[in-house]
């Protein structure tokens, strides 16, 4: 089981470094990148500049240019709205962070409330003490019942 | 403390709550572009917005303020637009009729690649300067331009003073732009 499971890793890892390495697929770009005018990505838009870009894409596959190349250069022509996802750095890193920095946010926030509830109830096994009159009273039933 | 706690766990949601509020007025009070066709329609004359653009006919860029004392046919296409091929040959007659009056046509390429206007522009063998905005934002945002062709006439103190929707291709519509033209040259 264990063999089974190291080869089936070892080859999730191969299969993504190979796509990696190889060239960019026109349909995962077009399900990545936006139509300026109707702001539906361009797979699923037939609006005439999205008809052009699409060619675009395919033209700068065939040139043998990368994701990112392509990516780059929609971007100097039609700026970072035409990314489905925005950028992993500048100000586009923000809209990555904010959303993890929330669920940390809540993590903790939970945590404390969790904390001072269980405070609330006190540390197991304690109790309040008895009276020095009711202990009294309790000790004095529990021998008539014992006795 | 926890009552303290809980005072400050209200104004930061307070605060949060004024600071959305105040997002959405900023953004509503910087939708100026889709009232400047009604505005016009009723007569006013609202101050176009400025722009400072990349031009796509030579080097360096185009300010339009820097046009302010001539009147200015600002004319907002793109090289995938079919009506805007019927138009382009009308604007480059009106350009060369009416420049040595004072008057500037503008083309603002929108949303567009810039080898692709540029090849438009040699088919339509275009002289008038032409400015590129890639995004639309100044298109969309600024003029509230929502399809394309879409032109708005300048009066010399940078005025619109009337805006077409459409191609300017039918006769009655070029001599309503001829007459819009020579009021704005008039003022």
């Amino acid at each position: 089981m264990r063999a089974f499971l190291i080869a089936f890793a070892a080859t999730c890892l191969l299969a993504a470094g190979a796509q990696a390495a190889g060239p960019p697929n026109a349909a995962d770009l077009e399900a990545e990148l936006v139509c300026p005018v109707c702001k539906a990505t361009l797979d699923q838009s037939d609006a005439p500049v999205a008809q052009r870009m699409k060619a675009f894409i395919r033209e700068r596959i065939a040139a043998g240019d990368t994701e990112q190349e392509i990516k780059g250069a929609l971007v100097a022509e039609f700026g970072s709205g035409v990314l489905a996802t925005p950028s992993k750095s500048g100000f586009g890193l923000l809209a990555w962070l904010l959303p993890l920095g929330a669920l940390l946010v809540g993590v903790i926030t939970v945590a404390l409330l969790v904390r001072r509830w269980s405070g609330r109830r006190g540390p197991p096994g304690s109790t309040t003490p008895l009276s020095p009159d009711l202990e009294r009273r309790v000790d004095e039933e529990l021998a008539r019942f014992e006795g | 403390m926890a009552h303290r706690a809980r005072l400050v766990a209200q104004g930061v949601a307070v605060g949060l709550v004024a600071l959305l509020f105040l997002l959405l007025v900023w953004s509503l009070a910087m939708e100026e572009g889709g009232d400047l066709a009604a505005a016009a329609a009723r007569g006013e004359r609202p101050e176009a917005p400025d722009f400072t653009l990349e031009r796509l006919d030579r080097e360096g860029e185009l300010t339009l303020s820097s046009l302010r004392g001539k009147a200015v046919v600002l004319n907002v296409w793109a090289s995938w637009c079919l009506p805007c091929k019927e138009e382009a040959p009308f604007l480059e007659q009106v350009w060369r009729e009416y420049r040595s009056r004072g008057l500037v046509v503008v083309g603002l390429d929108a949303k567009d690649f810039r080898k692709d206007a540029r090849r438009f522009a040699r088919q339509f063998d275009l002289t008038f300067p032409l400015v590129y905005d890639g995004p639309g934002d100044v298109a969309a945002d600024r003029y509230g331009v929502t399809g394309f062709p879409e032109t708005f006439i300048l009066d010399r103190e940078g005025r619109v003073a009337e805006v077409f929707v459409g191609a300017i291709t039918a006769d009655e519509d070029q001599v309503r732009l001829r007459a819009a033209v020579d009021r704005a040259l008039a003022t």
